[in-house]
């Protein structure tokens, strides 16, 4: 393992061979190297799904150096101009018309945010279709649907801040739904909004939280997640576990070093992201409406809803459950299990672990049953989805119910369909 | 504790004890955080009373006026509006105003003090949506044929009378809030107070 291997620097008394043994008297920095990059064993047979974990740490990248410039010219403050327009949304037109650049930075941002959510939604995907999920791997899972839950929160307080139309009433209903929660509901959402209505002190609590406490918190998570994915190894589309089979030298036969093989590989992957990524940016940098959507475009007016309120796409499928639910349980209101649904349709990705009980891991070994059940899911995912960007219809209520039905079946029986299957036998050796 | 039989309960019990005078004074720390999350003095002392003058609202027209932040509809209700409302009682979650949504100057047939004026705070209680209104009887503005004219609220699609109050079996459970108001005259309103027993 040539690359990365420092050790030939130590006994030549050089200069950056000195200065490297100062260094790692003083600071793990070759073991790290090493441990997470020329000697951090990956299964060699990696395909297009094991891009999107570099990706993503791409676009928090972008995001995190998008969003430092953002902050120097955007001004949180729901107060009216002289021209009688909220001066936060006038700083978003003024980062777009009159700041150098700043039009592109504000694009490759909000364009950043969808982006974000293709890349861990194909991310999670892939984990679902291979079992990455299972044991050893249940942490890395858990702190992937911390980072997934932080995320959600991260765009639901930037969504705020351009204090347009939608970023007023969708902030409105989301905080609302708090209130539907008995007892403390009507508390919680006070204590949301710091006011009596989404207004100024809400926008900069937003504000605040969107800049510095969530981003803070998704660092860690992205940190505990590599960590405890570089603890247990990576799985691969075979489901096989490559450190049960090692050569005598400790190191698994199908493993290949992080660095330089899948460093090499992620750059192709970034360079097609990119490019993708350029053409939405300069090209369609709205996403036809779907990241950008059109009523955001006016100022917050706290006196009147537009005619058609949706959340951005990546909200919708949750968006969805919780417009389906229409019934009263329990004496409670249709509205609070709304919010329960919604709630639970997140969370419950966290089950996953411990609701597959397939023998194996990949669904390369599994049987039609696994790949019909993911197949609808999927199908149910993106019918919700796009439901929710519809305005509610009696139609799409039904709809939206059967899919809603699907979508808690397919985890609530997976104990169930994932152990009925049929399998085929797993190799010893992970396969081309 | 290397060595059990002689462990010193003495020392372990000032260790729990330390822990748990640390633990209050951590918990006693958040206090000053969550409370700063809560609605400042300023907005606590804000949404003063609002005086309006209804002079020039026709009949069959509505306006609209902020009240601690908050939309507030003034409707002129004519007599073909208020005649709807007893036809589609059967139809209301509520129809009698029995829930704790108005003042009980306001818990009346018509949810107001003159009948034909109406007051209500236009803000739907489901999510917090500001309904649009659909005063047009009929199919006209994409309402269902039977409609007698109301309002709708574009998020969620519940529906709302001449009276504010909510159909059955629509997300929003109660009727829309009619806020405390008082007449000054004929002309004027004050809305966000009201004179006990007026």
């Amino acid at each position: 393992m040539a690359a990365g291997n420092f050790e030939k620097y130590k006994s030549d008394g050089s200069i950056a061979g000195n200065a490297l043994e100062w260094l790692d008297a003083r600071f793990p920095a070759t073991s790290m190297w090493k441990g997470h990059l020329s000697e951090y064993y990956a299964p060699k047979n990696f395909n297009f799904w094991y891009f999107f974990g570099s990706l993503a740490i791409l676009v928090l990248v972008i995001q995190i150096v998008t969003g430092i410039f953002l902050t120097m010219h955007y001004k949180p403050d729901a107060a009216l101009n002289a021209a009688g327009v909220p001066i936060a949304f006038a700083s978003v037109e003024y980062i777009m018309r009159d700041v150098s650049g700043g039009w592109l930075i504000r694009y490759m941002h909000s364009t950043g945010a969808s982006a974000f959510f293709i890349v861990v939604y194909l991310h999670m995907f892939r984990g679902l279709i291979y079992g990455s999920y299972r044991k050893p791997r249940e942490l890395t899972w858990l702190f992937g649907v911390g980072i997934f839950l932080v995320l959600m929160g991260e765009a639901f307080f930037g969504y705020l801040l351009p204090w347009g139309q939608m970023s007023y009433w969708g902030a409105q209903v989301i905080v609302n739904l708090f209130s539907a929660i008995p007892i403390i509901g009507d508390d919680l959402s006070l204590i949301i909004r710091g006011d009596f209505v989404v207004g100024d002190a809400t926008l900069n609590r937003f504000f605040s939280f969107h800049v510095i406490a969530f981003p803070l918190v998704l660092i860690g998570l992205v940190a505990a997640h590599v960590l405890a994915l570089h603890e247990t190894g990576s799985n691969n589309p075979d489901g096989i576990e490559i450190k049960e089979n090692k050569d005598e030298n400790g190191i698994p036969r199908d493993g290949i070093p992080f660095h330089p093989y899948y460093t090499v590989k992620d750059i192709v992957g970034v360079v097609v992201f990119l490019m993708v990524f350029s053409a939405v940016l300069f090209f369609a940098p709205e996403g036809g409406g779907y990241f950008l959507e059109t009523p955001n475009f006016y100022p917050a007016d706290p006196l009147k809803t537009p005619p058609h309120i949706a959340p951005v796409w990546y909200f919708t499928p949750y968006y969805s459950i919780l417009r389906a639910m229409v019934w009263n349980f329990f004496g409670l209101d249709a509205k609070f299990w709304g919010v329960v649904a919604m709630g639970a349709s997140v969370v419950i990705f966290a089950a996953l672990p411990w609701l597959d009980r397939s023998p194996v891991k990949s669904i390369r070994y599994r049987g039609p049953i696994t790949k019909a059940m993911i197949t609808i899911f999927v199908i149910c995912f993106f019918i919700l989805g796009y439901l929710g960007t519809l305005s509610p219809s009696p139609t799409g209520e039904i709809i939206s119910q059967i899919c809603t039905a699907f979508y808690f079946g397919f985890f609530l029986g997976m104990p169930w369909w994932s152990r009925m299957d049929k399998f085929k036998p797993v190799p010893e050796r992970v396969t081309k | 504790m290397s060595n059990q039989g002689k462990m010193d309960c003495g020392r372990r019990r000032l260790i729990v004890a330390t822990a748990a005078v640390g633990g209050v004074g951590a918990v006693a720390a958040l206090v000053p955080f969550v409370s700063s999350l809560l609605p400042s003095e300023r907005a606590k002392a804000a949404g003063a009373p609002v005086e309006v003058d209804i002079s020039k609202l026709e009949p069959g027209q509505m306006m609209t006026v902020e009240w601690r932040g908050k939309p507030v509809w003034i409707i002129n209700r004519t007599k073909d509006m208020l005649d709807t409302l007893p036809k589609i009682a059967d139809q209301m979650a509520d129809p009698k105003s029995e829930k704790n949504q108005q003042p009980t100057y306001a818990q009346n047939d018509t949810r107001s003090i003159k009948p034909e004026i109406m007051i209500v705070v236009g803000i739907c209680t489901h999510l917090g949506c500001s309904p649009s209104s659909k005063f047009k009887a009929g199919a006209d503005e994409g309402m269902p044929s039977d409609w007698l004219g109301g309002f709708l609220c574009p998020c969620h699609g519940s529906t709302f009378d001449f009276a504010g109050r909510v159909y059955k079996a629509k997300p929003a459970p109660t009727n829309l809030e009619v806020p405390p108001h008082v007449y000054l005259s004929d002309a004027r309103i004050v809305i966000g107070e009201d004179k006990k027993g007026a």
